[in-house]
């Protein structure tokens, strides 16, 4: 039996065995966003520490930032200064920092791949759970609270434990009209939000070995919606392919590819614990819930065993089927479903319709890049003539920090990869999570649908 | 070094329910800070109060537990967000210890680089304390990390936490960076060893 990626990747990368029992370990590149570094920054100055390595360390703006109005200084008072403490804090310490007016900026899981800093075989740590993302480039991606974002500026280290590898087989092929974010929804689903506890998942299987680059991100995004803090898939052609001429890429990239080859896990690499799963039959997949586990396909009833507060705060009943209920909002973006493929499947829905009279529908492409491509596409102006806003990169409507929000009970249909109560900055608004080319539908429609009969 | 933490006293607030997450904990708007301080005040804001600030009908609200340092609750608690701004608000209403069914990874860490230990119990025995501390809310507990019991009058109950955290509080290294600097030529080893990102 051979070691896994992740075996070898946290080899490579341990410093020793602390007297606690964790591990430390070297964390090749952090990224930093404004919301959870700045007191990170504090403790470190509080200590009289500064910043060891400040060129492993990369920053953006992009929970807090607004996406309509760019003019310095922001409206919001306090987003101007957690941004404002965010240039400080990289300018003093000599860290690379794309803010609002790079053609860098954007929701800092995207960044990083898009200037190839997300490469195989690296460990990634950043202060906000979506870190997994970054695994699909066969990284060990995952994120951090703020005292460890202190300790990897002071250190660039951290004390962990080495996780279980369980190794996720994903056979079959998907129907047309479902995608990856239907895919981790299922695994969630089927696996359990806290299914994951104590894992890294591996995936892997014909279904992931043809998914695009981007795909897998929005699959190893939500990875920590199961339970578990690590997803990665083994880098192959198609990571390579990606990376190759990126800004931050290995300039000689042939020796790079060569080492990564070594670090995929083989044929008859060891796991501890194995899951496969057929989604041949897969539907397209929304959530009913207050959990990204909650979730069925977009036909089904919801179960008659389904929890009674989640269905009392979702105003849904046992039994009931979704497919046809009112929304009022459309939200098309996040770290989950923000890159310039999810805008092009939505906007092919969207193309030559228009938005349901009473939907407010939004996209926000998740970095600048990626609105600069999809402008050079004209995939602006299809959003546009049917009546979505097009906006300026971030987080936004993901988890409403800045002034795109929910409003009272209103009911969204979401790209993004959290439907907790509350999240969308209403405390009692409510959220449905499915995949962009599933809100594209239900916006136009004006009710959950099912894209399928769109396309 | 910090302060060693070994044994935990006091009066407990019975959180009943499964996967509450850090949104819940902490919602994402009262996250515009520069320093943790004073975000006690903010902890389950949106389970504690309406729309318009009044205060709802909650066990949180409940005078019976107000100032009480453990809090206990169900499984996978603290999962979602990576914020830590979630044990300090925990923090900063006073909790000094959770016990629950089991916890997010990330949410577990972020407590123990607070010295606050977060302790899974079976389900049975959840059960059991959080029906104690309903019936009677002055009931005291106290905890031992290092016998790693939790006692209640003539009681005793079992808990489990990783053993690196429980060593981690005991042994007052719960705040890690200064034992992480001390391998500093190994770290530099690593650094040069390890590929460097060249614009
Ligand atoms: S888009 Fe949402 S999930 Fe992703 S980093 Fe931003 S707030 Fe977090």
């Amino acid at each position: 039996m051979s070691q896994n990626l992740l075996n070898k990747v946290w080899d490579i990368h341990r410093i020793k065995t602390l007297p606690t029992g964790q591990d430390q370990l070297f964390i090749s590149l952090h990224l930093i966003h404004e919301v959870t570094s700045p007191q990170a920054f504090g403790m470190l100055k509080e200590r009289g520490l500064k910043v060891l390595y400040p060129e492993r360390t990369f920053a953006t703006v992009d929970h807090i930032i607004p996406t309509d109005k760019r003019e310095r200084p922001f409206d919001d008072g306090l987003a101007e200064g957690m941004i404002r403490t965010l240039e400080e804090n990289t300018g003093e310490n000599g860290i690379s920092y794309f803010g609002p007016e790079s053609d860098h900026q954007g929701i800092v899981h995207i960044m990083g791949p898009e200037l190839g800093l997300t490469q195989p075989g690296l460990t990634i740590a950043c202060g906000d759970s979506h870190t997994s993302t970054h695994g699909a480039f066969g990284a060990i991606a995952f994120g951090i609270g703020t005292s460890q974002i202190r300790d990897i500026l002071a250190t660039q280290t951290m004390a962990l434990s080495k996780p279980k590898v369980r190794r996720i087989n994903i056979d079959g092929t998907l129907k047309k009209g479902v995608y990856g974010k239907d895919l981790i929804l299922k695994i969630i689903a089927d696996l359990g939000v806290n299914g994951g506890i104590g894992f890294a998942y591996e995936y892997g299987g014909e279904v992931i070995d043809n998914m695009s680059m981007e795909e897998r991100m929005t699959i190893c995004n939500m990875t920590i919606e199961g339970g578990a803090r690590v997803g990665y898939v083994n880098p192959d052609e198609k990571t390579y392919e990606y990376l190759k001429g990126r800004r931050y890429a290995p300039k000689d990239f042939d020796a790079a590819v060569k080492e990564w080859k070594k670090l995929a896990s083989p044929q008859d690499a060891e796991y501890d614990d194995v899951y496969t799963l057929d989604v041949s039959d897969l539907e397209p997949m929304i959530t009913w819930g207050i959990n990204p586990g909650q979730a069925l396909g977009v036909g089904d009833r919801i179960p008659e065993d389904a929890d009674e507060q989640a269905c009392a705060f979702m105003g849904f009943e046992r039994g009931q089927v979704l497919k046809g209920t009112q929304i009022d909002v459309a939200f098309i973006g996040s770290c989950t479903n923000g890159r310039i493929s999810d805008l092009r499947i939505a906007a092919e829905v969207v193309r030559g319709r228009k938005v349901s009279p009473g939907v407010r529908a939004l996209v926000v492409p998740g970095s600048r890049s990626v609105a600069d491509q999809a402008e050079r596409e004209g995939l602006h102006t299809i959003f546009k003539e049917a009546g979505f806003q097009w906006r300026e990169p971030g987080c936004s409507m993901c988890l409403a920090m800045n002034p795109d929000k929910l409003i009272k009970r209103e009911l969204c249909a979401s790209s993004s990869n959290r439907n907790f109560i509350g999240r969308q900055g209403s405390p009692t608004g409510r959220t449905i999570l499915m995949s962009p080319a599933m809100v594209a539908a239900s916006a136009i429609i004006g009710r959950i649908s099912d894209v399928r009969d769109m396309l | 070094m910090n302060e060693k933490i070994i044994e935990i006293t006091g009066k407990a607030v019975p959180l009943r329910g499964d996967d509450i997450d850090t949104d819940r904990i902490i919602p994402a708007r009262f996250m515009k800070c520069l320093t943790f301080d004073g975000l006690g005040q903010f902890a389950f804001y949106d389970v504690k109060y309406g729309e318009k600030g009044e205060e709802k009908e909650h066990v949180l609200n409940s005078p019976d537990f107000k100032g009480h340092a453990i809090l206990i609750s169900g499984r996978n608690f603290g999962c979602g967000s990576s914020r830590e701004h979630a044990p300090w608000a925990l923090k900063g209403m006073g909790i000094r210890c959770i016990i629950a069914r089991s916890y997010a990874e990330i949410f577990a860490n972020n407590c123990s680089s607070l010295g606050i230990p977060a302790l899974a119990v079976d389900e049975n025995i959840a059960d059991e304390l959080l029906k104690m501390v309903e019936d009677d809310p002055a009931v005291d507990f106290s905890i031992d990390l290092l016998g790693k019991r939790l006692y209640s009058g003539n009681r005793t109950f079992p808990f489990h936490i990783p053993e690196n955290y429980r060593l981690a509080l005991v042994e007052g290294r719960w705040d890690t960076t200064s034992m992480l600097m001390e391998s500093l030529e190994d770290i530099e080893r690593a650094n040069k060893r390890l590929p460097a990102f060249i614009d």
